[in-house]
């Protein structure tokens, strides 16, 4: 038997984050996406042992600051694609300023130099991810897309998704459909 | 989230390919380690070997003896503990049929084998930075296809 599945990233990280913060029995308040709150005295072994424990999901606990304002930048992003009403593109950099409360010049020096792309290029990525995500899971046409992601006309998605995958939306569309027909895909379980 | 050095791992006959390859990736800004295999039985040993550290990613010529690329791409693909490996054709090809076979067996990136060292040197770093980003970004892995091809050095300037 085959069957294809998808899955929210999201609610299956929140899930594990819970079942591994249950087992230490200390109250604890999940703050945002990626931040965890205990509202109590956690030993270190405690701590270890979480750590030990979300590592083999690859959830890796970050101690380095420069790396916390990267992460916090990222979950920005992310969020800013999914809103339905998305800030214009010029006044991303002031949301995200205003949101970090730092300057853009300050935040965006900081996540170039951990991960060696820009903020803008991030953003691009991200955007152009979730337009991967909407044609090939939920099926949509360009057109739905370019308006659904605020995308002021699909000659700007699409010249957007080439410039950034090297492919065209429709090329994208069919290689993943036909990878998931020819059963090599890997997003495809496969049991007996 | 550290960032440690990448592995990375070529395969690739051509010798002045492989040199070519090695100096531009010692000029990227990224800290990489590069190990270098010849074919692709000796790639297939080399992934096969569960001593060995998997690399971050894998730059594999199509056209190589004994095991080709494509065989090599079939078979990584196929072994479960290699799912999440994000693999490279780098060939001298840049037909359609190529780039689309490729993809369809399970590649994440196609690159044209480009003639200018400087535009080896951005396409390196380009590809490098973003498979960073697919692997601490939470990025769909299924959803990662880069295709790069007929890059001229004049371009490189802007990017």
């Amino acid at each position: 038997m085959k069957f294809q599945f998808k899955y929210d990233i999201n609610l299956a990280c929140r899930v594990i984050l819970q079942e591994n913060l249950d087992k230490i029995g200390i109250p604890y308040e999940i703050s945002g996406m990626t931040e965890v709150q205990f509202k109590g005295h956690v030993s270190h072994e405690e701590f270890r042992k979480l750590e030990l424990s979300l590592k083999k999901y690859g959830i890796e606990i970050i101690d380095d600051p420069k790396s916390v304002i990267v992460q916090k930048i990222k979950e920005i992003i992310k969020e800013i694609v999914y809103l339905e009403e998305k800030p214009d593109n010029s006044k991303i950099s002031a949301y995200i300023a205003e949101r970090m409360n730092l300057s853009y010049g300050h935040l965006s020096k900081i996540f170039s130099e951990v991960t060696y792309t820009s903020v803008e290029n991030f953003y691009v990525l991200q955007r152009v991810e979730r337009v991967k995500q909407l044609i090939t899971e939920e099926k949509l046409t360009c057109t739905e897309v370019a308006w659904k992601m605020s995308y002021s006309s699909v000659a700007h998605l699409s010249s957007q998704f080439k410039k950034t995958t090297g492919l065209t939306p429709r090329a994208f569309q069919s290689i993943i459909e036909r990878r998931n027909s020819s059963g090599s895909s890997s997003s495809q379980l496969q049991s007996k | 989230m550290k960032v440690d050095s990448l592995f990375i791992l070529l395969a690739d006959d051509d010798e002045d390919d492989c040199i070519f390859f090695r100096d531009a990736l010692q000029e990227i800004r990224a800290k990489t380690d590069l190990t270098i295999v010849n074919d692709g039985s000796q790639l297939m040993q080399y992934l096969d070997n569960a001593d060995n550290r998997v690399p971050d990613l894998v730059f594999l010529d199509l056209n190589m003896p004994v095991l080709n690329g494509i065989n090599c791409l079939v078979e990584i693909r196929k072994k479960s503990r290699l799912k999440e490996l994000a693999i490279a054709i780098y060939s001298t090809s840049s037909s359609d049929e190529n780039v689309e076979e490729a993809f369809i067996n399970g590649a994440n990136i196609y690159i044209q084998k480009p003639n200018d060292f400087s535009v080896l040197k951005v396409i390196l770093e380009h590809v490098i930075t973003l498979n960073l980003q697919y692997n601490t970004s939470g990025l769909k892995k299924e959803n990662f296809l880069l295709n790069i091809n007929n890059i001229k050095s004049d371009e490189v300037s802007k990017t």
